[in-house]
């Protein structure tokens, strides 16, 4: 499988360096431990807000580093959880007194790694707060699973308690606020190519020219059914309708919708399912009041696309209005 | 029998052998039911370990095994990373400060890296984990204890009932880690966790039959 690549060793590290090198004036890259960092870090009095999990999903998470949005963000190795030792070492760096907030999404790994991390920092004396991402409704959550995985939402969390933060919330309020946006969005993923894993060189999965797995989750690990390949509007109604009957929504609910690539789908494809996300939420008595759409959460070069919604408040629209600037994502500042 | 800090460090070293050896076949299986990094991570680990095995070779068993656990926290990632390590810090914990570990002591050096395992991972047998292979083969350690038969022939037999555990994670439905999501097709492939741990416990094994040779030698 063709990568553009210099080394399969080497593709976190560099992709790092190319991040240092471009965004000077947001984000500093430090390494051995590996952890992207606001370049003014630590700010006295703010609550730190840290993410992380395996690399492969670009721009999350080192892409939403900055103001407005995460302090630190550590990344593993390709799908792989970062190290206790990277959560600690960003703990300490982003710590500016007030605390720090550790988000997680929901994998037995990342939960592991973050736990350990946790229990270093309280040790030295840092207060840590922990938040677990779990919106995918692709996956039972019942006690014969790991539980939800974290996916869409935790991009949409991020931005919004990034801004309580910014604005001065302090760890509980920022807590709080995340296990609202948690508790809000729901997200379900579709594919119709498999991902390759540098370090492996073949697809993780295989699928049929005319097949899609539904229910995928960001690391190529397979969905809960494959099936043949239908239209937009098909696959659209059948992931909005788990979603909407989940959570669930209902008419008259403010709703942010997000439209995500998996790293593969050209935009085009990704306006066409928000085309038809638009039609249905209209049809539910839904109001989108606010939207994106692009590659946020990836899964490598997968060609697919997940659909997150997120129940709106005052709150949540203020902080998500609220002034971000990031490599990724930018606006008001 | 007694094992020596030496033959601990040769163990460490054979185990990070025999995981670069099947480090595909780990990847492979886990690309069947989790995300197919299993292999590539415990081979990362267990490298770096043995690269930091000159630092502690004159040390006490409990140190040796300290450093191996909190190596594989460091690098691995995954979940793999933090369910070895605690299982190798456990262990420690109890053989801290020997010189030698005599059978009894290794059986109470399993049995805590076993519990460590589950409290980590919160997951008990059944549910098609690492924990399906260790603890078959800790069942028959500890019932083969104050009996006459020789150790390094419950050993062999524990060895096969890790075997029997591993292959018996075929049929069975996960309900940890990233091989549950998949729900009922998780069932019909052998879990990676399960196989990487028949690994190890070959490669203790080998260590075992060492311990035993030398003593028969003395």
């Amino acid at each position: 499988m063709k990568k553009l690549i210099n080394a399969v060793e080497d593709v976190v590290k560099d992709s790092l360096a190319g991040m240092a090198a471009a965004h000077s004036d947001l984000i500093k890259v430090h390494y051995d431990p590996d952890f992207v960092v606001r370049a003014d870090a630590p700010i006295a009095g703010k609550v730190g807000i840290i993410s992380g999990g395996g690399s492969g999903h670009e721009p999350m998470h080192g892409g939403f580093v900055g103001k407005g949005m995460l302090d630190a963000a550590c990344p593993g190795a390709v799908f792989t959880s970062p190290v206790p030792d990277q959560m600690l070492a960003a703990t300490k760096a982003v710590n500016g007194g007030a605390g720090v907030l550790h988000i997680v999404k929901n994998y037995t790994g990342d939960v592991m790694n973050f736990e350990l991390a946790a229990e270093l920092a309280q040790a030295e004396g840092i207060e840590v707060a922990t938040v677990v991402v779990n919106d995918d409704v692709a996956v039972k959550d019942s006690t014969w699973t790991a539980g939800r995985r974290g996916v869409g939402t935790t991009v949409l969390l991020e931005k919004i308690v990034g801004a309580a933060a910014e604005g001065g919330a302090n760890l509980a309020d920022c807590t709080r606020i995340a296990t609202k946006v948690n508790d809000h969005g729901r997200s379900m993923g579709m594919a119709l190519t498999s991902c390759v894993v540098p370090a492996n060189g073949k697809p993780t999965f295989e699928l049929g020219e005319n097949e899609m797995e539904i229910g995928i989750g960001i690391h190529g690990e397979p969905g809960r059914t494959r099936m043949e390949l239908k239209s937009a509007r098909e696959i659209v109604e059948m992931m909005a309708e788990a979603i909407l009957t989940d959570l669930p929504f209902a008419s008259g609910d403010n709703v942010l919708a997000f439209v995500n690539g998996m790293g593969g789908t050209p935009l085009i494809e990704l306006y066409i399912v928000y085309n038809e996300l638009a039609k249905l939420c209209a049809d539910e008595g839904i109001t989108i009041a606010r939207h994106l759409i692009g590659n946020y959460i990836t899964s490598l070069e997968m060609a697919g696309a997940s659909i997150t919604l997120l129940k709106l408040d005052d709150e949540l629209t203020r902080l998500w209005d609220a002034p971000v600037h990031t490599p990724a994502l930018r606006w008001g500042a | 029998m007694l094992i020596t800090a030496g033959h601990v460090i040769r163990f460490l070293e054979r185990v990070a052998q025999i995981i670069h050896t099947h480090r595909d076949e780990l990847t492979l299986l886990d690309a069947n039911i989790g995300d197919a990094d299993h292999g590539t991570n415990l081979d990362r680990g267990f490298a770096a370990v043995v690269s930091k095995l000159p630092t502690v070779a004159d040390k006490d068993v409990g140190t040796i095994l300290k450093t191996t656990g909190m190596t594989l926290i460091s690098t691995v990632g995954g979940a793999s990373g933090p369910l070895y390590g605690t299982a190798f810090i456990r262990a420690a914990g109890v053989l801290a400060g020997l010189e030698t570990v005599n059978p009894e002591q290794l059986v109470a050096a399993l049995e805590a890296a076993l519990e460590g395992i589950q409290t980590r991972g919160k997951a008990q047998r059944g549910e098609k984990t690492m924990i399906d292979a260790i603890a078959p083969g800790i069942d028959v350690l500890q019932a083969a204890q104050g009996t006459d038969e020789p150790f390094l022939a419950v050993a062999e037999r524990a060895l096969a009932a890790v075997e029997a555990g591993m292959q018996a994670t075929i049929p069975m439905l996960a309900t940890k880690g990233r091989a549950s999501y998949l729900g009922e097709r998780s069932i019909g492939f052998q879990d990676p966790g399960a196989t990487s741990s028949f690994y190890i416990a070959q490669a203790l094994f080998t260590m075992l039959q060492e311990a035993a040779a030398q003593a028969d030698a003395s």
